[in-house]
Formats: C-alpha cells, structure tokens, sequence
C-alpha cells in the first residue's frame, strides 16, 4: 500500500507493478490470494477503497444511473451493484426495500447488464448478488453465460452472499476463464480451517463482515472488526470491511483499525429510500449521495493517516 | 470429477457434504456457515451415532408426550370406494394435531443438547410453529415463531395455540407475506444470533444437514406404518400416498419404504387453480414445484423451484397454507428424478372435494395438506376416474392403475386449523355432500 494521499489518481503505472508485484507474490505463495482483475487490485492500491454499494434499479432505471455515477463523484474507488433477487436472505430491511422497488421497476438480469453498459464511470465494477440468478442465466446449464455476459459488460467481479467458498468452484472457474474476482465474505464468526479454506479460493478483496446479522445502517461500529482484521493479517489480499458503516467517523475507525477498505450500502439505500418516499428530485437524492461519499472518503483517509502516523511513530 | 460441472453430484471429499444427486448441499451466509457446521456435528454425534442416549430420549418424548405409535387404520368406506384396501396413517392423532411434531420435539431436543438458550422457527399453517411452540414449551426453552401476515390472518387458531404455549409470534410483512419470507426473515434472525440460537426449520428443505436430519425425525412415520402394515396385513402395502408441500411428511412417509423397491411411493403436490407460471406477474397459481419448478437454489439448498426465466422466485399458492411454498426438498426432488417417487398433482377443488368426503365417509376431519392426498385416491380410483388418465387439472401419469391393492394414505394432521378456509372456500364451489353454512352466522 502507498501513502495516503489527496490525489487519488496518483501514478497508474505504479500501481500496475505493485498489482503485478502482488500477483506475483500470490503465485508463489499459495496462503495468499490470486487476483484476476488488475482494476480491482488498483481500486486498493492507493489508499484506502472506499467501496459504495446501491440496488440496481432503485428506484428506476434512469435514476439508477445517476445515483451510481454520483458515487464516483463521492470519491468512489470500487462499485458494488447489486443485481436483485426475490430472496435477498442476507440483507436487511433497508436493502430489501431497495430490491422489491427495484424488481417492482422491472430490473432483470438483461436490464442490468444493459446498465452497466450505459454507465458512465470509470472505477471497476462488481456485480453482488445472488447465486440464482448466476445460474439461471443464459441457456446453458451453470454460472459460465452469466460470467461471460458480465466480462463483455465490463463488470470486473462478484459478491454472492448465499455461495459459500464450499460450493463456489464452478463460478469461481468461469470468474479465472473471464478474469473476473470471486470475493468472499467473512463473519465474526469465520476461524480456523474454515477461514482458511476461504482465503485460499478469495480473489481480489476479502469482505469483511463487521459484525453478525443482516445488512443494515449501524449507529456504532462494532467491536468484532478489529478482531476480524486481526484474524485475517496474515492474508495478503485487500480487506474491506462491510456491514453498519454509515457516517464518516465510522470510516474513519475502521480503517485505523486496519481495513483496506470500506463497503457501504444501507446507509446510502437509506437516501434513495428516503427520496422515494419524499418524492425528491433525482439530482437532489444524487447530490446527497454525492456528499456522504465525501464524508465517507475523507472520514477513511483520517483513518488512514492516523494508522500511519502510529506506524511511523514506532 | 469435474468441479466445473454443477451437474457432478461427487462432493469434495471433507468438504461438501448433504447432496442427494444433484441436490441439496449448503447455500447461505457465510455468518451462518459455522452454525450449521456445529448442527452437521451434533448431527452426526446425536442423531446418528445416538450420543448421550439422544435418540432414545427423543423416542421416549414421542411415545410419552406425543402419543406415539399413531394408529394405522383400515378405512372401510374408502375402501369400498376406491375397490382396494385402503389405510390411513393418522399423524392427525399425534399430540398437536399434526405431523409436525415428531420433527419439531426432535430439534428442540437437539438444540438442548448442544447447549442452545433459544428457538426460533418460520411457519405456513401454523402447524410447524404450533409444534414448536409446544415442544419448546414441554422442553423449557424460549421460542419465537415468524409467520407471514397473510398466513397469520387465515390460521388465527394456530397463531393463538403458539402463544398459549408461550411462544412469541413475530408477523412478516415483507412480499405476499407467506411461508417463503417468512423462512427468509427467520433466516435473518439466526444470522444475527446464531451463538445462542437454533432455527428448527420445519421441513425436509434449507441447507444440509436439515433436509437429512428432518427425515431422520419423520422417519418414524414410516417406520410405524411399515411394521403395522407387516403386523395387520402380513405385508407390505403396494402403495403409500402423501401429501408434499416441503416435503417432511412425504419423506416421512416414505423414508422406510425405499428400499422396499415393490412399494409404489406417491407424492401427491398441491395443484392449485392452475400448474403454469404467470411469469409476467411473478405468480404460480399452484405449489407444485415437483411438477412445475425448476432447478435453482433458495434457502440454503440446491433443488427444484418455482421461478421465472431470470431465476426470481415466483408467489406460489394452494388453499392449504402448509402446501404454499415455492419450494421442495432435495431429497425428494433427487428421488423424482430417480424415479423411486411419482409425482402427482390435484387442485384446490379437489383438494376441498376430499376434505369433505372423509370428514363424511369416515369421521375424520383432515387437513387440507392431507385433502391432497386423498383427492389423488379420488382423482386415480374413485367412481368418476378416467379409464386412462386423472381427471380435474391432474397430471397425464395420473392413470386409473397407477394404485395397486393395498394403500397407505398418510392424514398428516387434522383439519380444525383449517375451518374458516374450508368455510369461506367451499361457499364459493358447488362441493358434493358440503354442508350449507348460511343458516349460520358468526366466526368460529
């Protein structure tokens, strides 16, 4: 990782070596992650990533694309978007709003590829959702259409919350084939050989899951991050740490603590919840979710630079 | 073995573990990954290798507070009716009125051996939270069921047993309001709590080891009816009917009978109005998924669905809250596929049809879950049956031989729940034999 710095589009060139170097490092070492996605390792590389998440299609097609275009206005190094299924089991009330709004509006795996195709942005993308859809997709039996579909759209990897590392093999073999990252999520409650059984097949980030439960904006952060940051030190792939992270003084604590990363979803589902139900302009919900992107950056910089003040202290 | 293949049912030796061919398996969270890693070990210890004497205190809970052996009855005017023997299996007479409990006492056993302070469960009927709430409440330990609102309101005796026993009930609101979401709210709960917490799923469905562990506990249904059947006719019967909506009373039923290859197994599904999809309204008019699903994966395990082309999961539907589930065991989808069990499918109409005739020919009022069942009899042998095919919206293997001399029918519970559905359902259809309700006024 390089120094935290207020120019977050700092030398390319030098973050492909270390994004090579990385790889490099991850071949000889098999307890350490593989990456498919140069973008993915570039969206870490520079400083904390902050990583925002929204439903596509919340709560139409066109607002969608603003909202998605105004994270990286806020500063956003990554793009969760999440594709929606019926049975969003591992999320919250916020998102699962967000979802029913979204499958109400007409979102279908073709609509979606279609958006990321139509978006104007140019941090990496990664599509979350669940395994379903992946293997409904297409006419050929199994993740493989899905994935290729995704890598022609431009998307650069997945999040699936209901594919455990144990029955992620045929993704994750179409996700190498495409050059796409497979990312894993780990809950406080992932140790020991389980928590090594998904590091060794994790590629691009690991999501850290910061406390036990759904989705969902928190008013604290919880204890269980620093312990999980802890357990998962060892491992050489980026950590971004997910799960009740809504203000700028949260992003600060969790990447003092350690993080690489931060995923946020709730707290900005909560935005275009709240403009849904107000009736607000789509630029006005856009320029709000614009804003907390900035505190959000700025709040995980402080983090940043705090952690290496300590580190440079000792 | 190909890992990329899907269709490869060879697991990763020490890794995967819960397929029964193509199906099954562990799809979910991975906050809930330990749980139900520490569940597949108490399992395998408890349930399997009888640790502790687990299994014979379970046994002992069945005989004592659920009144087991249920008795396995030769129905004489069915019998006459249909020309071939004909018995009826009757979980209607288990403690609770169901089925349900054999599996239920069985989890919340379990989740006081493995040192759980809580229970939390999901229901359609009612019947699974009612059997929860009592064993949970027989068991000492705190209990809280999830049910969709829309259940809520049509099972109001069941939501009124549960809180008897002690038990909270927590409505879901979230989509149609059924058994569907509330699976996913109560999945919600445990990963949120899954330290202290067990989730007694209430069918032969989510992620392994429940689809196995459920049989295990059903099984004894099966179990009875083969012994009683080997005791009463000096035989085993060439057929056993039940009932599959989840599917825990239909492995139940059939789980002691599988190896038994001359034993023909019948699952009979809740056909709704209609076996389509309306994929443009996301809605399946019937709870077939045996019949109308396709593969793909839903709470926790590989199986077959009722879904749209994109793999959303559709609204099922059937007048019996227990059958209204868009999904099916594994188990049973894989023995489907083997051809060990036939499916089979009858509607709503006839579904009410059979409700009142064995409430009339027999004295016994059943569930509408257990209707299904005997409308199959009904549909395949009864005096209106098509020499070569099911009548109603049956299905085009439903044929006149499909039943040989000697029928087991699992009741798998009684059909008190059930009244002011039957009520209000039966108002609106031209039922032979029903009995005319508008001289009454008043609820139940």
């Amino acid at each position: 990782m390089t120094e935290p710095t207020a120019d977050r589009e700092t030398d390319v060139a030098a973050a492909d070596r270390e994004a090579e170097a990385v790889t490099a490092d991850r071949e000889t070492d098999a307890a350490t992650a593989t990456g498919n996605s140069e973008a993915i390792a570039r969206a870490f590389a520079d400083g904390p990533a902050y990583v925002p998440y929204l439903a596509v299609g919340d709560p139409d097609y066109e607002s969608s694309l603003e909202y998605v275009e105004a994270l990286e206005r806020g500063g956003a190094d990554l793009i969760e978007l999440g594709l929606p299924f019926s049975e969003p089991i591992a999320e919250g009330p916020t998102i699962q709003g967000a979802v029913v709004r979204a499958l109400e509006g007409g979102m279908t795996p073709d609509r979606f590829f279609e958006f990321v195709e139509d978006l104007d942005v140019d941090v990496p993308l990664v599509c979350m959702t669940y395994y379903n859809l992946i293997y409904q997709w297409g006419d050929a039996e199994g993740p493989r259409p899905f994935v290729e579909r995704a890598a022609d759209a431009g998307l650069e990897g997945f999040v699936v919350p209901d594919l455990p590392a144990e029955e992620a093999d045929p993704l994750r073999d179409a996700c190498d084939e495409f050059g796409l990252d497979l990312v894993f999520i780990v809950a406080p409650t992932t140790e020991g050989d389980r928590l090594d059984r998904i590091m060794s097949r994790v590629s691009g980030y690991v999501y850290v899951q910061a406390r036990l439960g759904t989705t969902g904006a928190q008013d604290d952060v919880s204890d269980h991050t620093a312990a999980s940051l802890d357990r998962l030190r060892e491992y050489d792939v980026p950590k971004a740490v997910g799960f009740g992270i809504s203000s700028g003084e949260h992003a600060e604590r969790i990447v003092e603590a350690g993080a690489d990363g931060i995923i946020v979803g709730s707290a900005l589902v909560d935005i275009v919840a709240a403009g849904v139900e107000s009736d607000r302009s789509t630029e006005a919900v856009a320029d709000q979710l614009e804003s907390l992107s900035r505190e959000l950056v700025e709040g995980a910089d402080r983090g940043y630079q705090a952690r290496s003040s300590v580190a440079d202290s000792r | 073995m190909n890992p990329a293949d899907p269709a490869d049912p060879t697991p990763v030796p020490g890794e995967t573990d819960g397929k029964f061919g193509r199906y099954g398996g562990q799809y979910v969270p991975e906050a809930l990954m330990p749980a139900i890693e520490e569940l597949t070990d108490a399992y395998e210890r408890y349930v399997l290798e009888n640790q502790d004497g687990f299994m014979d205190e379970f046994r002992r809970c069945l005989r004592e507070f659920g009144g087991r052996p249920t008795p396995l009855q030769h129905a004489e005017r069915l019998s006459d009716r249909y020309d071939r023997d004909v018995y009826l299996k009757r979980e209607d007479l288990l403690h609770g009125g169901a089925h349900k409990l054999n599996n239920a006492l069985g989890q919340v056993l379990l989740a006081k051996y493995m040192g759980k302070e809580r229970v939390i469960a999901e229901t359609g009927a009612g019947q699974h939270g009612t059997a929860t709430a009592m064993a949970a409440a027989h068991l000492d330990m705190p209990c809280e069921v999830y049910m969709g609102e829309r259940d809520i309101n049509r099972q109001r005796p069941n939501v009124f047993r549960m809180t008897l026993n002690g038990a909270t009930v927590t409505p879901v609101t979230a989509g149609r309001g059924t058994l569907k979401e509330a699976i996913s709210e109560t999945m919600r709960d445990w990963a949120g709590s899954v330290e202290d917490t067990h989730y007694v799923i209430g069918s032969v469905v989510g992620p392994h080891p429940f689809p196995a562990m459920v049989r295990d506990f059903q099984s004894v249904v099966s179990e009875e009816a083969r012994r009683q059947a080997l005791e009463t006719i000096g035989e085993l019967p060439t057929d056993v009917v039940a009932c599959a909506g989840g599917g825990s009373n239909t492995m139940g039923s059939f789980a002691a009978f599988l190896e038994d290859e001359r034993v023909s197994l019948h699952a009979v599904e809740a056909g709704g109005a209609d076996l389509s999809i309306d994929e443009a309204a996301g809605v399946a008019p019937n709870s077939a998924s045996l019949y109308a699903g396709e593969e793909g994966v839903l709470h926790g395990a590989r199986t077959k669905l009722l879904q749209d082309a994109h793999g959303q999961i559709v609204e099922s539907h059937s007048v019996s809250a227990g059958l209204d589930y868009a999904g099916v065991g594994p188990e049973l989808a894989h023995l489907v596929d083997e051809g060990r069990v036939t499916p089979a499918a009858v509607d709503d109409d006839q579904a009410l049809e059979a409700f009142h005739l064995l409430s009339r020919t027999e004295g016994i009022i059943p569930a509408l879950e257990s209707a299904h069942a005997l409308a199959y009899l009904e549909d395949v042998a009864g005096p209106d049956a098509d020499a070569d095919a099911g009548g109603g919206n049956g299905t085009a293997d439903q044929e006149a031989d499909a039943l040989g001399e000697t029928v087991v029918v699992t009741v798998s519970g009684r059909g008190d729940k059930d009244l002011e559905t039957v009520i209000e359902e039966t108002a609106d259809r031209d039922i032979d034999g029903a009995p005319d309700m508008s001289a009454f006024t008043g609820g139940i």
